[in-house]
């Protein structure tokens, strides 16, 4: 099959027992050196999209999903159908060594799984008779469509709703950097509420230092901690925001690591948690633990340098030190309050409700 | 004179003693023995004729001593020993038989009308000896407490047990490591930011052979389904049983609850201090929020408030067991170990 034409990345490094399941791939060692990539199976807007995610370029849930579907739209765009093929077995066709060399690069996400199953199904329902061009002028525009209505206007609408649940005074807790938890800040602060931001942080990725340059730019006041001073800080805090990579159906939040940590903490001192997904990103995958699916980083980004002392900076040559870097939990929905979609404000516990509903009208 | 030169030299060590503390650095095994030794000599070289005198003496030092770093709680406790050795030797060579239920019978209370008639005021001859020799008594003591509580660590592991722990403490290593000499089980640390010391343990506990993984903060409650023991030390136990733990540590104590996962805190005698938590304004210690944003983020920094909280408060409900160099403990019994280690009367000192 064609996907037998990309090599499969090599893993790096040792793997803690618990996840030897998972891969765990080093972001030093150049992509193109790992996986020889074939220039005539590999469309290049989806090799240059490779690279970006393997090296962490284009990240967040959103971001990757916008990302994909632009490459895709360049993909349609230059393709053209041999002869004796018709348009949409062949594009499905030519489409999967793409997805799994992107896969390689970086384990997909759930809302990249829904963007590319919409696709598929799309193509799929071109009638046989339909031209070329009129065919590839329909899915571009359903791709448009799609980006419009899931991320863009769905923003939109949950940035609405949310805004309701923003009293003047509080204090807001908001952990990493989540864009939409950020666009509903934003809005909030033009909509003259008047509160103040707390952004917690944690190591390796540290990415609430963006998420903190976004709000401070806007002239939000922020105080910024890393989240082992969360319990600290708590009792300071009115309302946490969290945003989600994924909604699964047994009604488990998939976010960034840490996140379940802050909704159990936030629970002991009963402080609300309101957690703001797209219904785009809402998967019929169930888990109850961070262990059968997750994702492992590079274990290298753990080793720091602190009074010109680098700790870990042989770990490989012991033999009985290993790092773990995960990337995604799992946060059980009883320390989850409200989840705002862009369909409502619903308890975790309606996601399958959503799905069927859902499906129903596709 | 003789006299005058014990003095001074008896001020210089104090001195140099202050400049120690206010630098910092030292474990607490250690600057507890320094100060018990300290201690030791201003019995010996102070001038004093009656027990009074001389905790009065302690008493003035003790208080210039946890002023120069009121973090350190381990110079304030030792401080509280030595005075109760003091009372308990003065009482002993007045003759007084035990005595130690004074404060504690209720009738006791009605009866004797008012605080106890001891002025400390007679003078014993041979008190100052006894002293000494029942400082000895702590100093020898001290020295082995760490010894003391690795060598229960095989009650308490089992084989093929996944152990959490956070930061660095030398207790807990020494535990662990003895326990792995006869038991195979693995061992996660977290790595404790902003200082990171979780990576510092990791790798002295891998050295001896023992499994061990880093992980960051973020990911304790992810992993903590897997885990069968969380054990701990403490910069300090409180005294209704909670703890001053390094900051983090709440946080892990609510996810072992959570689980349902036994919380084991190995905390030698000399740790427990007659504070209690709610005192808001000395609890907390922060260093330079440099830590946590450091100067190279500029723009941001200087519109936005940076925390770096070095220590947490950990209640009681959330503790199993204490391990301490006399033996296990739950924390509802910290209480009672407070009365035999220090008198009321000394809580303030």
């Amino acid at each position: 099959s064609h996907c037998s034409h990309i090599p499969l990345r090599s893993d790096y490094g040792y793997k803690v027992s618990l996840f030897s399941h998972l891969h765990q791939y080093s972001r030093k060692a150049p992509l193109t050196q790992q996986i020889s990539i074939p220039a005539t199976v590999i469309h290049p807007s989806i090799v240059r999209l490779g690279l970006q995610y393997s090296q962490g370029i284009v990240a967040g849930s959103n971001a990757r999903s916008v990302a994909l579907l632009h490459a895709f739209k360049q993909v349609i765009q230059d393709y053209s159908t041999p002869p004796n093929e018709e348009l949409p077995r062949d594009l499905v066709n030519k489409l999967k060594p793409y997805i799994s060399f992107l896969n390689q690069c970086r384990p997909l996400s759930a809302s990249m799984g829904n963007a590319i199953k919409y696709i598929k199904k799309e193509i799929s329902n071109i009638p046989s008779q339909c031209k070329e061009e009129e065919a590839k002028k329909k899915l571009l525009l359903c791709i448009d469509n799609y980006v419009n209505e899931k991320i863009t206007l769905a923003a939109k609408a949950i940035s609405k709703c949310a805004i309701d649940k923003i009293s003047d005074g509080d204090v807001i807790l908001v952990y990493g950097c989540s864009s939409l938890v950020n666009h509903i800040l934003c809005e909030a602060f033009e909509k003259q509420r008047k509160f103040r931001v707390i952004v917690v942080d944690s190591r390796p990725r540290l990415e609430g230092r963006e998420a903190l340059r976004r709000l401070v730019k806007r002239g939000i006041r922020c105080t910024y901690v890393l989240i082992s001073a969360v319990s600290y800080i708590l009792p300071e805090v009115s309302k946490v925001f969290l945003g989600a990579h994924a909604l699964l159906a047994n009604g488990y939040v998939m976010s960034r690591v840490g996140t379940s940590q802050i909704a159990l903490v936030a629970k002991a001192y009963n402080v609300p948690v309101l957690v703001c997904c797209e219904t785009y990103k809402f998967c019929e995958r169930v888990q109850t633990d961070s262990f059968v699916s997750n994702e492992l980083d590079d274990p290298d980004d753990l080793i720091v340098t602190r009074e010109g002392k680098t700790q870990l900076a042989d770990w490989q040559s012991v033999k009985s030190l290993g790092l773990l870097n995960l990337v995604y939990d799992v946060t059980p929905p009883d320390f989850v309050d409200l989840v705002i979609t862009e369909l409502g404000m619903i308890p975790c516990t309606s996601v399958p409700v959503v799905l069927r509903v859902k499906n129903v009208d596709q | 004179m003789p006299g005058a030169d014990k003095e001074t030299d008896l001020g210089e060590r104090i001195e140099a003693f202050l400049a120690e503390l206010k630098r910092g650095g030292r474990g607490s095994g250690e600057t507890a023995r320094s100060t018990a030794a300290l201690l030791r000599r201003i019995t010996a070289q102070a001038r004093w004729s009656s027990a009074g005198d001389l905790m009065e003496i302690i008493r003035k030092e003790g208080r210039r001593m946890t002023a120069a770093q009121p973090s350190e709680t381990t110079v304030g406790n030792m401080v509280r020993r030595v005075l109760k050795i003091i009372r308990e030797e003065y009482a002993r060579s007045r003759g007084s038989s035990e005595e130690a239920d004074q404060q504690e019978s209720l009738h006791k209370l009605l009866t004797s009308g008012g605080s106890s008639e001891e002025n400390f005021r007679q003078h014993f001859a041979p008190l100052k000896a006894n002293v000494i020799e029942a400082i000895n008594e702590l100093l020898t003591e001290l020295e082995g407490t760490t010894d003391n509580i690795a060598m229960q660590a095989l009650e308490h592991i089992h084989s093929n047990e996944v152990i959490m722990t956070i930061g660095r403490s030398r207790t807990v290593e020494a535990f662990l490591k003895d326990a792995a000499r006869k038991r195979k089980f693995h061992v996660i640390v977290a790595e404790c930011a902003p200082f990171c010391q979780g990576h510092e343990m990791a790798t002295s506990l891998s050295e001896d052979g023992i499994e061990t993984t880093v992980i960051p903060d973020a990911a304790i409650f992810a992993v903590m389904s897997r885990v069968n023991k969380v054990i701990i030390g403490t910069q300090t136990v409180l005294a209704n049983g909670g703890l001053r733990a390094v900051n983090g540590t709440h946080t892990l104590a609510l996810a072992a609850k959570h689980h349902s996962t036994p919380l084991i805190v190995c905390a030698p005698m000399f740790k427990l201090s007659p504070q209690f938590p709610n005192e808001e304004d000395t609890f907390h210690k922060f260093v330079s929020p440099q830590e946590v944003l450091p100067f190279t983020e500029g723009e941001v920094l200087s519109k936005v408030n940076a925390h770096c909280p070095v220590f947490d408060y950990v209640p009681p409900e959330l503790i199993t067991l204490f391990i301490s160099n006399i033996g296990g403990n739950a924390p509802s019994y910290i209480y009672r170990l407070m009365s035999e280690l220090y008198h009321p009367e000394d809580h303030e000192l």
